[in-house]
């Protein structure tokens, strides 16, 4: 683990999820570096691209694969758009892993509500992956995914292989939907009027655009659920890591270093009020 | 203030330069205050005689002017521009450099900070708790704390706060309370001085003086007294910090928008604003490429930059989480509130915005 200065990892593997979305897999080039590795879903690495800057990623790949680890990226900016164009065998730095990740020792036992949304779903992945792959820990699985056209929905054969795992579900909330029946389809806010939800029982994994995590809050404290089993990922500008350079403060809160993964009640006082 | 317990040291003006000569001698290069354009600023100090004697300083919301008094006194201010601040957070510091090798390989070099030891006089009581606030954010961070292990701080008792200081009220001053290695307090004759710690100490031992008197101990207690009664500004308590979080909607902060010019000279004086960017500057051959972290603002606007998009787009987003930081954040983020009673965001406002009139304005009685 380094914190203050990156590490040099090596490209295994470019894969590209969409035209403008993909993935990199990554090791360290250091042996040391490779076995002294560990992360939680949730946490995010600093990707340096040489020359160009460093970037918060969180980490999509599952933390038993100890040799090596995935970031999913759209290329959006400078030094996305740069990642962009690495092919195996590529270099770049790496410091990290930063923040706190999913409550995954809460969650066990209990039923999982897994809402995600748009293409920043990249959080939500590695927290359903490592669920998927420890399925006996938990209770029901619904994973309830929102996006704006059915094609925008990456990693598709995933949901396919998520939705045929026994006692789990998929809703897929798409404003225009070009597909089929492949999943049960319509808009979110119908969803939460058929979720199966025990307060008491089930835990809800947030993350996504922040407006439909507040509308799904909004719902599932409706439904009975206590403020204490909402847990949210989020977003902000990240440029250190170490809670030093004061830029993800919502609030009291250092997004890096507090979060990015907050129970509600951390985060309720500033969530959604405009210039946090 | 000196201890009760131990009476201080006297020494005479005209022997400013021995006190000097000692720092220099454990080692030291000597900084102090010294009359820059305009300003009282921390330099070099290549002898006593460059400290700004006969000088004071005249401060009002928006307005910082020196003046002649016609005393012999150095320490006769209250605050320039900057504070200890530049000394352990560098404006601007080289954090590590990336070289790439011909065959794409990348190296990382953490760059060794550097530790001139510094010997600091004439530190004001609100910059060093303002100090120790730095300390405890950047406890982790190696080149702060390698600069900060290098300073040997001299205090002074501040017996001239300007018209915006306000540290009776914050408990951070005008008197010395903490964090120095030698106090000192300024009579028109000379200084009284005193160690805390053993470096202090020694230094002291070295100049063999003679003890203070019982009137010059009176005096200078007179002279603190009436430098904190004289404070007319005063940061309302107990906890101004929630009414801020509680009034985020308040119709005030649009008014305190009009008037704020997102300049961020606030943040750029005060003690205590710690937020910084890294940013790579590439040498232009691409081989080598320093990550470089420099001062930025809450009032710059890709300061909250997400997705492309400034989460505070608007100054009044960014005024609010200034001060809601500054008072609020600060006290859950370490327990006391970010204000040292320093009053230079109310002296360096190009337009004049009064932090204590702010809070004023948002928490409308309810202080």
């Amino acid at each position: 683990m380094s914190r203050s200065v990156p590490r040099e990892a090596v490209v295994v593997e470019r894969l590209m999820e969409a035209p403008d979305i993909f993935t990199l897999r990554l090791e360290y080039v250091d042996e040391d570096h490779r076995r002294a590795f560990e992360f939680q879903p949730g946490q995010f690495n600093m990707l340096y691209l040489h020359g160009v800057g460093e970037i918060p990623i969180s980490i999509v790949s599952d933390p038993e694969d100890t040799h090596c680890f995935d970031h999913s990226i759209r290329a959006a900016g400078r030094v996305t758009g740069g990642l962009l164009s690495l092919m195996a065998g590529d270099r770049l730095g790496i410091r990290g892993p930063f923040g706190r990740g999913w409550p995954l020792a809460e969650a066990e036992g209990k039923d999982l509500i897994i809402v995600t949304g748009g293409l920043g779903c990249a959080p939500a992945v590695s927290l359903i992956n490592y669920v998927m792959r420890r399925r006996d820990r938990y209770g029901r699985i619904t994973l309830l995914q929102g996006v704006c056209h059915a094609h925008d929905l990456i990693w598709r054969e995933r949901y396919d292989a998520w939705a045929a795992q026994p006692d789990t579900q998929v809703l897929l909330a798409a404003d225009l939907s070009q597909e089929g029946a492949r999943f049960q389809e319509g808009p979110v806010v119908e969803f939460f009027s058929r979720l199966m939800l025990e307060p008491g029982r089930s835990i809800a994994l947030l993350s996504g655009p922040e407006l439909m995590l507040m509308d799904a809050i909004a719902q599932l404290r409706e439904l009975g659920l206590g403020d204490r089993d909402i847990w949210l990922g989020l977003e902000r500008n990240m440029p250190c890591g170490n809670g030093l350079c004061g830029h993800c403060q919502i609030g009291p809160l250092f997004v890096c270093k507090d979060g990015p993964v907050f129970c509600y009640p951390e985060i309720a006082d500033f969530f959604g009020i405009r210039g946090f | 203030m000196p201890s009760p317990h131990r009476r201080p040291f006297f020494l005479l003006r005209e022997e400013l330069e021995r006190l000097l000569d000692a720092l220099r001698g454990s080692g030291h290069v000597c900084i102090g205050p010294q009359v820059r354009e305009g300003a009282i600023v921390y330099d070099r100090l290549d002898t006593s005689v460059e400290l700004p004697h006969g000088w004071s300083d005249r401060q009002s919301p928006g307005e910082y002017r020196l003046h002649r008094t016609g005393s012999p006194r150095c320490f006769a201010w209250a605050s320039g521009p900057q504070a200890l601040k530049p000394l352990s957070f560098a404006p601007e510091e080289v954090l590590w450099r990336a070289l790439r090798d011909p065959d794409g390989g990348l190296r990382f070099n953490a760059v060794e900070p550097p530790a001139p030891s510094l010997a600091v006089i004439g530190v004001k009581a609100c910059d060093l708790a303002a100090l120790a606030m730095l300390d405890r954010h950047f406890a982790g961070d190696a080149p702060y704390q390698a600069r900060r292990g290098g300073l040997l701080l001299l205090g002074v008792d501040c017996h001239h706060p300007a018209a915006t200081c306000f540290c009776r009220s914050t408990g951070d001053g005008p008197a010395l309370t903490g964090g120095y290695h030698i106090g000192m307090t300024e009579l028109d004759e000379g200084f009284l001085l005193w160690s805390s710690g053993d470096t202090g100490e020694e230094i002291l031992a070295s100049l063999t003086l003679p003890e203070a008197s019982e009137t010059q101990l009176e005096r200078a207690n007179q002279a603190l007294e009436a430098a904190s009664l004289g404070q007319t500004r005063r940061l309302p308590g107990p906890e101004p910090g929630r009414i801020l979080f509680d009034s985020l909607d308040h119709p005030a902060w649009s008014r305190l928008a009009e008037r704020c010019l997102s300049c961020g000279n606030c943040t750029a004086v005060c003690p205590t604003c710690f937020c910084h960017d890294p940013v790579s500057e590439p040498a232009l051959d691409g081989h080598e490429s320093p990550q470089v972290r420099r001062w930025d603002s809450c009032f710059n606007e890709g300061h909250s930059l997400l997705h492309g998009r400034a989460v505070r787009g608007e100054i009044k987003l960014r005024y609010r989480q200034w001060l809601t930081h500054k008072l609020a954040g600060w006290q859950a983020q370490f327990g006391r509130s970010g204000c040292v009673g320093c009053g230079r965001c109310i002296a360096w406002c190009p337009a004049g915005i009064d932090l204590i009139e702010a809070l004023k304005s948002i928490a409308e009685g309810r202080l």
